[in-house]
Order: C-alpha cells, then sequence, then structure tokens
C-alpha cells in the first residue's frame, strides 16, 4: 500500500513538472481504486453502484482543475482520497441521502479489489453536449477519437494555443455544470 | 464519453498551469481594497487628533488587534484550501486577537481609566462601528470568496467564515483609525459583534460559492 502511494506521489511530481505521460499514468493508476472507493461508498449508502462512474469521473475532473493545491512535498494519496470523499458526498446529497461516508472508504482499498476496466458513466457525456461548440469540438477530438492537440488544430484550422485554451475551458465549464446542475 | 477518454483529455491539458491560490487571493484583496478605502475616505476618514492618539498605547492595541485577526484568518484560509487540510493545529491562531484583548481588557482595569466602564464600553461611536466594518467587508469579502473559489475546501461554509474573518479584520483596521473608542472593552464589544455578522455572511455565502 506504501509503495503504490509513493510511486503516485512521484508520478504527480513528474506531472507537475510537465511530464504528461506521467500524468496520464498516474490517472490510469488511480481510477480504478477510486473505482472501487466509489462503489463500497454508494453501497453503504444504500445506492446502486451504477452511478460509481460518474462520481469516478467527477473525482479525475477536480483532481485535474484543483492539482495546484496539492503540495509536491506533500503525499499524494490523502490529498487524492480527500478530493474522492468530498466527491462522494457531493453526489449522495445531491440525491438527497443522509450522509454516511465512512472515511476510510477511499484509503482502504485493496490492490485484490480493484480490476482494470474502463467505464462510460452518463452524466459527463450528456453535459458534454451543452458545451459551446468549439469546446466540444476539441474535447471530442482529443478525447473520443484520440487526436493530438497539433492534429486537432489543423483539423478545425485553429492555432495550438486556441486548442489548448478551448480544451481547458471545456474541461473547467463540464466540471463547473457537473457541479451546480 | 468513457473514463479512459476523459483521462486522455486531461492529461493533454496537464501543460496549463494555474497559480497558487495565495496568489488569486492576494490579487484579489489588493483589488477590493481600493473599494473599500474609498467607503472610508468618503465617510469616515482618519481621526483628527491621530498624532496624539498614536502616543495612547490603547489606539496602538487596535492595530495590533485587528492585524492579529487579518492575518492569522488569511493563513488559516490558505490551508483551509487544500482539500486534505483540517482545522486542528491551526485554529489557535484565530484565537490571537481574543488574547491579546484579555490582555488589554485587564491592563486596563489595573490602570486608574478616566472613564466608568459602562461608558468605556459604550463608548460614542457604536452605531458606526456596527454599521462602518460591515460596509467596508464587503468587497474585501467578495475578493476573498473570489480568491478562495480557486482552492478546494472541504468544508465551503468554513473557509467562507474564514474569508469573512480576514475581511472583517481588513476592515477594522481602517475603521480604528478613525474611530475614537480606545477601550479594549469598546473593541471586544462592538468590533467583535460586527465581525461576527460579517463572519455570519462569509459562511452562508461560503456555503454555495467555495464547493469545488
Amino acid at each position: 500500500m506504501r509503495g503504490r502511494e509513493d510511486e503516485w506521489t512521484g508520478l504527480m511530481r513528474s506531472a507537475m513538472a510537465g511530464d504528461d505521460a506521467a500524468y496520464h499514468r498516474l490517472l490510469k493508476a488511480v481510477t480504478p481504486v477510486l473505482r472501487a472507493a466509489a462503489r463500497r461508498g454508494l453501497a453503504r449508502a444504500g445506492q446502486s453502484p451504477d452511478q460509481a462512474e460518474d462520481i469516478v469521473q467527477e473525482i479525475l475532473l477536480a483532481v485535474h482543475l484543483k492539482r495546484h493545491t496539492w503540495d509536491s512535498e506533500a503525499p499524494f494519496a490523502p490529498w487524492l482520497f480527500a478530493i474522492g470523499r468530498n466527491k462522494l458526498i457531493d453526489m449522495l446529497r445531491r440525491r438527497g441521502r443522509r450522509i454516511f461516508v465512512n472515511i476510510d472508504d477511499f484509503a482502504e482499498t485493496l490492490p485484490g479489489e480493484v480490476p482494470q476496466e474502463t467505464a462510460s458513466a452518463g452524466e459527463v457525456a450528456s453535459q458534454l453536449n451543452t458545451l459551446p461548440q468549439r469546446q466540444r469540438d476539441v474535447l471530442q477530438s482529443i478525447a473520443v477519437e484520440s487526436t493530438s492537440i497539433k492534429d486537432t488544430a489543423a483539423k478545425y484550422s485553429m492555432s495550438e494555443g486556441a486548442v489548448r485554451v478551448a480544451l481547458h475551458r471545456g474541461l473547467a465549464a463540464l466540471t463547473a455544470k457537473l457541479r451546480d446542475h | 464519453m468513457d473514463t479512459d477518454q476523459l483521462i486522455r483529455s486531461l492529461a493533454a491539458d496537464n501543460a496549463h498551469r494555474a497559480p497558487r491560490v495565495g496568489a488569486v487571493l492576494t490579487m484579489a484583496l489588493l483589488v477590493a481594497a481600493p473599494l473599500s478605502i474609498l467607503i472610508f475616505a468618503t465617510f469616515l476618514g482618519v481621526r483628527h487628533d491621530v498624532m496624539t492618539a498614536m502616543h495612547n498605547p490603547f489606539f496602538d492595541m487596535k492595530f495590533a488587534v485587528t492585524l492579529s485577526l487579518a492575518i492569522p484568518a488569511i493563513i488559516v484560509s490558505l490551508h483551509l484550501s487544500r482539500p486534505e487540510a483540517l482545522l486542528r493545529g491551526w485554529g489557535w491562531l484565530l484565537l490571537l486577537p481574543v488574547g491579546l484583548l484579555a490582555v488589554a481588557i485587564s491592563s486596563e482595569a489595573m490602570m486608574a481609566p478616566a472613564m466608568p466602564m459602562t461608558m468605556r464600553l459604550m463608548g460614542k461611536n457604536s452605531r458606526v462601528c456596527l454599521f462602518a466594518i460591515p460596509a467596508m467587508s464587503l468587497p474585501l469579502l467578495a475578493g476573498a470568496l473570489f480568491g478562495l473559489r480557486h482552492g478546494a475546501p472541504s468544508h465551503p461554509a468554513l473557509a467562507g467564515a474564514l474569508a469573512g474573518l480576514v475581511s472583517a479584520g481588513l476592515a477594522a483596521t481602517l475603521y480604528a483609525s478613525h474611530c475614537t473608542d480606545d477601550s479594549p472593552l469598546f473593541v471586544a464589544t462592538w468590533y467583535t459583534l460586527a465581525t461576527a455578522l460579517v463572519t455570519a455572511i462569509g459562511a452562508a455565502v461560503g456555503a454555495k460559492v467555495l464547493r469545488y
């Protein structure tokens, strides 16, 4: 457990220093752990585990948009799990559930419980459709079609800088819509 | 969108760098401060006998109290803007102004006061104080909330209350240079009431706007 968390901290340090591949690996590595914890938290609240993926995606977006609040001298896992708990509680509250989140839901996940898989979630997908055209195009191109920033820029006759701005604004707008809807 | 696709888009955005919360909070307070100073300059102004007042330790003490509220409140609010942060171990910083006031009240009591206690407590400016501190706080409160929105506080109402303490502490610092009531009893009563009001507003607004 300690080894895994130290590895995350190392990856996040590299990511913050500009290593995009390390960042990608980190997000892939934490996702199954978050998914298992979200399922457990939902089960504890008597909710269907179907919504786990929505929570996972909200956590990932929050991690991304708030990563400047992580202190690179501190371990990464407590910061990550705090965001995870926050998003789980938020989701349950929106569903009008009384909250009984065990604070260890996120910290106690064992490696055996974390199958590698990917899953779709409804909320991000449906909010995506409400974004301005340009942000939606760029997000679709980079996320769904796996096109690079450079090729996306060529495809829509935009500068790379404009693609980066649209991508970031799209992610921020998506997060705000998920939070407020 | 499946989760792998979302992760791909996040990784593609890794180059985006956001400023630290402290930098955004500082900027927001600097933008808001002129508005509060404008309110101060228009309706209040520095008291006329300020040069003499500066030799009165109880006049100076007012600034020590208000700044010992504002500065620790800034430090604690920045700490709490991290999702995993707890108030535990930091909350005592917010007791600094309380301690200072206690010391000031007892030293005033040990000296031979010029006025009876009720007169010192009620002062001449209690109503102005109750109105002026919240009024000058509002621009600063908006700035503090804007700055803290850049963070990720686990308890938005608490973070909002801290924003209230920051803005009330700064507004009270301005107000202290106007007010001719220097007794720590006056400060402990009326400044505290005004601060409590601003803190409650901060908590209520923060609960809504500081969710991330």
